[in-house]
């Protein structure tokens, strides 16, 4: 099966709910396995009924494969494996596997506890579908079935981002998952070797923009939230608990001390120590200056840092609040958002991409006033920031990716449709490549040529090789092999000729052909074969022809020259049945000669 | 393939296997058992090293072994700056290598003698662990060698030309004119900075000749045997591996099975003691030593059992009401080798990995440092040191030969108080050569080597279950064992290749077959025939191409320049068969034909077309004298009656 098909549940010309599902070799892989943050009902997971309308989807999926812990990429996994039917390989990185779980019971009390939603999966639900799972290591390549290969990269995005490059048979496939392709404070840049897949699947969320310096972005935010504390007003950073909120941890503590600034700096959530210690355990997949620094100073801990409780938030003064969820769609984030709203010196930073249908998106967009469920409307007063620190790859980035694998085809996912459509326009035009861009539920076909494994005689390839290295050396030459296909137990293998009778225990029949010249030539005959030699050599360029005495010989032609020295001279010309081109053309030629 | 070995310790191999055109350099172990012919390193000035004795062999008067040789309770000793036995260097030239594959920390000491200075171009392959614990060991082993006090004196050479009349065991010593002191910090970072880091089943291309993976071998943190895989070939390389259970992952064997050769190395060098009951002798000897107001030494390396050391250590101390006894780690690398330890969530076993998902750290040691249970520090003169240094403690320092290193200040100190232990686990050298400078000792000496590597019957049984094609082995594991009949330690029920230093021996099946890729447009135009039940055949022409050593086979576009005119090969099975031949002739209207049968074949006589069909068994000639027409029609009638491909 030469084709490869794609067909996107959720992150088809949208951001958020990511399940990419993905088809080549007879193999059918689940590619994330995320949730839509911007909708509470049965749209918020993918719909598996794709897949199987009922039941579990064990038997239609060989293996599923998480590329990092945020929640569009992997809320959807106990639901998935607990709830719909589950039980095949789960694979994600050591980091990822330790962090989703926390991040998923958050969600589900979020959910469950605030919300009151029922049908939901349980605390236990999240510990039985993390069993599941096989934690894997970058680079590590891991073998599914005898068929599927899995290998991971760093992706740089968040702690433990992978992009994953998939292969069946001689067929690849590279997702990336969310990536960077420009180090932060905290973590590297994503990259990947020239893996020449058949297709390249990217997201593309700033697929339209081209961001401007890291540092710039930085010197912005820094002086934003200075400005407000100075004034006396309340900074809100809604982040999620890991990703950029170390990030940005890390930026704030620095300032602080260097400005020596006495304005408290609150994390909520008791999640902020146990996230660092993960970013202190996994330090080995942070950034090169992190990892040479540690032992003597670990970047994580915080000296200004302080945890944030509840009753802060009427506190009078300035002060700067990081409170998860980070697109104010529930949660601490949106509380302290409903308090701090309507009055003007205070100030929000989004620091990342908000889905459609989140109060951030509403705000980031402009409204100035947000209805809630319960009819209570908060005017919008605060001035709202939106800094794009989001680790994901802009336009650059995704061209940069494009060249450093040298994909046959690109798809694009994980973004919106319009911006996709510029960015396809862009990678068709420069890369002279195929780029799709497929809608949720919608399958898209890809061709590509296959390879299939033969094994070649040695002996045929390095009489070759003799061949080839005695001519003059040329780029342009062509080479030849010349042998016989056998076919067995479905294996192919190119054999010598002399070799495969050998090998199997048949005698070949040799057929030969002769037929006579007569040629008027007085002379000795060894003369009568030079004059011929002369002629053939001018006829045929680039054969080898050898001469002794009065015989000639091209490959299996052998030409002879009989007759006594003053008398009409017979000249034998005979060949193989391989040779039956060339011999016929020798004999012509020499008839035509003759007359 | 080739298999050169350049080393005679066993425990310290180095490899060169020669395969596919490659130079594939296998470990690169620095034997450093040379330094205890040398006289201790003292790191702070020592009156008693000093003050010892000169020797000079009897009825021998050299001027130039002047002060080269001292004395020490009738051993003889060299006063010089110490000097270790590297790889050999004249076998395989080392410019020449492509690739190195370190399987473990303990086995890449003598790098810098391989890479630098030498023309060395290739690259070096090690997991991200080996690496850095490497990195402690070496920095470590440079800066204990030159930061030691007496580290002005020369080197000694003449006594290696003397060897004849010196005393035992300095008479014994093995190619003394081979060894080296010890590299500069330079090239010990430009070495190590060629290091590529791999994770363990990571498939390294090696110049597209065949693949190179490290798979996990649960002897030390990251430690790793290597399989090399072409498409028809397999080799396993197996140094340094542990199936107990201890800090790192588990050894993975089923990748190393049914190997075409199977290389084995550095097994334990301490088969009488299991570690197990080692680690418990070693508890209760510190215990009782602590209780009695003693204190105790451990000479061990900066990493490897010192974590399983720590950990055991500590728990039995406490249970023993000795919570409170400091215990001190001593090494330039200390802090680093400490901390370092616990962000490798990915290499340890899966019970420590589990606590790195709480979070916690997966070693005991960083609560123990919290705790200020135990502290570490650089130096003997260190203030974390020195300052709050207490007696009765349990002091964990470098080197284990005793020859330099804070361990050798420590056991001067301590030697002549009956109270204090010294306590060997490194099973790298025999305590009593380590000991014998400082004798007359008084302090107690307990030997407890804990190597956690293969022992005999473990490895035996391993190579059983291997099942290789050939198993290759330094001489010392293939040297008869007790027991009678006596045995090999290692044997095998497929051909065994033993290596000595020196020496090259060939190995290995002899390669037939490449693997190369063909193109479906071209698989799709050849129409392979039956050549028998399960067998199909098809003559093909192919345009080659070789590229990054990947061979594929294209379609040829007909009349391409430079192409050979040649079509390919037809195999004709049989001879035709002569009636079925008239009878073909006939319809291609040539219809006069004769046939003459003889003894071992015919002849089919064309009188008017002026030719002759021979037919034998194994070739069929025709004499054609008629006109190119005749020919073709008598090729198509022959080709039509008999089976070909």
């Amino acid at each position: 099966m030469p084709d490869i098909k794609i067909t996107p549940l959720g992150a088809g010309q949208d951001v958020g709910r990511s399940c990419i599902l993905l088809s080549m070799g007879g193999k059918n892989i689940m590619l994330d396995c995320g949730m839509h943050m911007g909708y509470n009902d049965e749209r918020r997971f993918p719909d598996f009924s794709y897949i199987v309308s009922e039941g579990p989807i064990t038997s239609q999926i060989d293996c599923v494969i998480i590329s990092h812990f945020h929640l569009d990429h992997c809320g959807a996994l106990p639901y998935m494996s607990e709830m719909v039917g589950y039980t095949g390989p789960i694979y994600m990185t050591h980091p990822t596997k330790a962090i989703a779980p926390i991040l998923l019971e958050d969600m589900r009390k979020v959910a469950v506890e605030r919300k009151g939603e029922s049908n939901f999966f349980t605390s236990q639900m999240i510990k039985d579908c993390i069993k599941k799972v096989t934690a894997v290591t970058l680079h590590q390549s891991v073998m599914v079935d005898n068929e599927l290969e899995i290998k991971a990269y760093y992706a740089g995005h968040v702690l433990g981002a992978a992009m994953f490059w998939i292969r069946v048979g001689s067929q690849s496939v590279v997702y990336t998952g969310d990536y960077n392709m420009t180090p932060d404070r905290h973590l590297g840049a994503a990259w990947i070797d020239k893996c020449r897949p058949d297709l390249l699947i990217t997201e593309s969320t700033y697929a339209t923009t081209i961001r401007d310096s890291k540092r710039c972005r930085e010197r912005d935010f820094l002086k934003k939230v200075h400005e407000c504390v100075e004034k006396g007003g309340k900074v809100l950073i809604p982040v999620f608990a890991l990703g950029r909120a170390q990030e940005l941890c890390i930026l704030l503590e620095t300032y602080w001390e260097r400005m020596n600034l006495k304005c408290p700096v609150y994390f909520a959530l008791g999640l902020t120590e146990k996230a660092n210690n993960y970013y202190k355990m996994f330090i080995t997949w942070t950034n090169q200056k992190i990892r040479k620094t540690f032992v003597q100073r670990n970047m994580f801990d915080f000296k200004h840092i302080k945890p944030f409780d509840k009753s802060y938030i009427d506190n009078p003064g300035a002060m700067v609040v990081f409170a998860t969820p980070g697109m104010l769609h529930a949660g601490l984030s949106l509380n302290i958002f409903k308090k701090w709203a309507p009055y003007e010196q205070n100030m929000v930073i989004m620091p990342g991409f908000c889905v459609q249908g989140t109060v951030g998106h509403k705000i980031l967009n402009g409204a100035k006033k947000v209805e809630f469920e319960n009819r209570q409307v908060v005017e919008v007063k605060m001035a709202v920031e939106y800094m794009s620190f989001s680790a994901h790859a802009d336009a650059k980035g995704i061209m940069q990716l494009i060249q450093y694998c040298e994909p046959k085809n690109v798809l694009l996912v994980h973004g919106e449709a319009q911006k996709m459509e510029f960015l396809k326009d862009k990678i068709e035009k420069e890369f002279k490549i195929n780029c799709y861009m497929p809608a949720n539920g919608e399958t898209c076909t890809i061709n590509t040529p296959t390879k299939i494994p033969i094994d070649v005689s040695l002996r045929l390839l390095k009489a070759e090789a003799v061949r080839y290295n005695a001519q003059p050396p040329d780029p342009k030459r062509r080479r030849v092999v010349n042998g016989i296909l056998c076919v067995r137990d479905n294996r192919l293998s190119l054999l010598d000729i002399d070799e495969m009778c050998d090998e199997i225990g048949i005698n070949r029949h040799i057929i030969r052909f002769t037929s006579t010249v007569r040629f008027e030539d007085p002379g000795p005959a060894v003369k009568t074969a030079e004059k011929l030699k002369t002629l053939l050599s001018e006829k045929l360029e680039g054969w080898t022809i050898t001469i002794s005495e009065a015989n000639i010989s091209v490959e299996s032609v052998l030409i002879k020259v009989e007759g006594d020295d003053d008398s009409t001279k017979n000249i034998y010309v005979s060949w193989t049945n391989q040779d039956e081109d060339l011999g016929s053309y020798i004999l012509g030629l020499l008839q035509s000669m003759v007359q | 393939m080739k298999l050169y070995c350049l080393s005679s310790d066993a425990a310290k191999p180095c490899f060169v296997l020669s395969f596919k055109e490659l130079l594939i350099m296998l470990d690169c172990g620095l034997s450093a058992h040379s330094v205890l012919n040398f006289l201790p390193l003292p790191p702070v000035p020592s009156t008693r090293l000093a003050s010892l004795p000169n020797y000079t062999p009897p009825h021998l008067n050299d001027p130039l072994l002047e002060g080269e040789l001292k004395e020490c309770c009738g051993r003889v000793f060299v006063d010089s700056i110490p000097e270790f036995c590297p790889p050999l260097d004249k076998v395989v030239d080392f410019s020449q290598l492509d690739v190195i594959l370190i399987s473990n920390y303990t086995c890449m000491m003598a790098l810098p003698f391989i890479t630098e200075d030498t023309g060395f171009k290739g690259q070096v392959y090690a997991t991200e662990p080996t690496l850095q614990i490497g990195r402690f060991y070496l920095e470590e082993l440079a800066e204990w060698v030159s930061g030691a006090a007496g580290s002005a004196a020369g080197a000694a050479r003449r006594w290696k030309e003397l060897l004849h009349v010196l005393p035992a065991p300095l008479a014994h010593a093995a190619r003394p004119r081979s060894w080296r002191r010890l590299f500069a910090p330079a090239a010990l970072a430009r070495a190590l900075a060629r290091v590529r880091v791999v994770g363990y089943d990571e498939r390294v291309d090696v110049y597209g000749a065949l693949d190179a993976t490290a798979v996990s071998s649960g002897f030390c943190l990251g430690s790793a045997n290597w399989v090399l895989r072409s498409a028809h070939e397999k080799v396993a390389y197996v140094s340094g591996s542990s199936t107990l259970t201890t800090h790192p992952r588990p050894i993975n064997q089923a990748a190393l099975r049914g190997a075409d050769l199977l290389v084995l190395a550095a097994l334990t060098q301490t088969p009488a003691h299991n570690p197990d009951h080692m680690l418990g002798d070693l508890c209760v000897h510190a215990a009782v030593t602590l209780r009695g107001g003693g204190s105790v030494l451990l000479p061990v390396y900066p990493s490897g059992v010192l974590y399983d050391l720590l950990e055991c250590l500590s728990a039995h101390l406490d249970g023993a009401g000795l919570a409170s006894v400091p215990l001190y780690v001593l090494s330039p690398v200390a802090d680093s080798s400490l901390a370092y330890s616990n962000i490798l969530a990915e290499w340890v076993s899966v019970g420590k990995q589990a606590r790195v998902y709480l979070p916690e750290e997966p070693f005991p040691h960083a609560a123990l440092v919290r705790a200020g249970r135990l502290k570490h520090a650089r130096a003997l003169h260190d203030d974390a040191f020195s300052a709050d240094f207490r007696q009765p403690c349990v002091v964990f320092c470098g080197h284990p030969s005793l020859r330099f290193g804070a361990a050798v200040h420590l056991v001067e100190l301590w030697a002549s108080n009956p109270a204090h232990a010294i306590i060997f686990t490194e099973p790298d050298f025999p305590y009593l050569d380590a000991l014998a400078p400082f004798q007359p000792l008084a302090m107690k000496a307990f030997h407890c080597p804990i190597d956690t590597s293969l022992n005999y019957s473990q490895a035996n049984k391993l190579v059983r279950e291997l099942r290789p094609r050939e198993l290759a082995l330094p001489e010392q594991y293939a040297a008869p064992g007790p027991g009678a009949p006596p045995r090999p330690h290692i044997a095998c029920d497929a051909p065994v290749v033993v290596l000595r230093r020196g020496l090259a021996r060939a190995c290995g099946a002899r390669r037939g077959l490449a693997r190369g890729w063909l193109s479906a447009a071209l698989a799709a135009r050849v129409a392979p025939r039956d050549v028998r039940a399960g067998l199909r055949a098809a003559p093909l022409a192919a345009a080659l191409r070789v590229r990054d050593r990947r061979v594929s086979l294209d379609d040829a576009p007909p009349g391409a320049p430079g192409a050979a005119r040649r079509p390919p090969p037809r195999l004709e099975l049989a001879a035709p068969d002569v009636d079925a031949l008239v009878r073909a002739l006939a319809r291609e209207g040539v219809a006069d034909a004769r046939v003459e049968r003889g003894a071992d074949g015919c002849i089919v006589h064309l009188p008017r077309h002026d030719t002759l069909v021979h037919v034998e068994r194994h070739a069929t000639h025709v004499f054609c004298e008629g006109d190119a027409g005749v020919r073709q029609a008598l090729r198509r009638a022959i080709a039509a009656c008999m089976p070909h491909v």
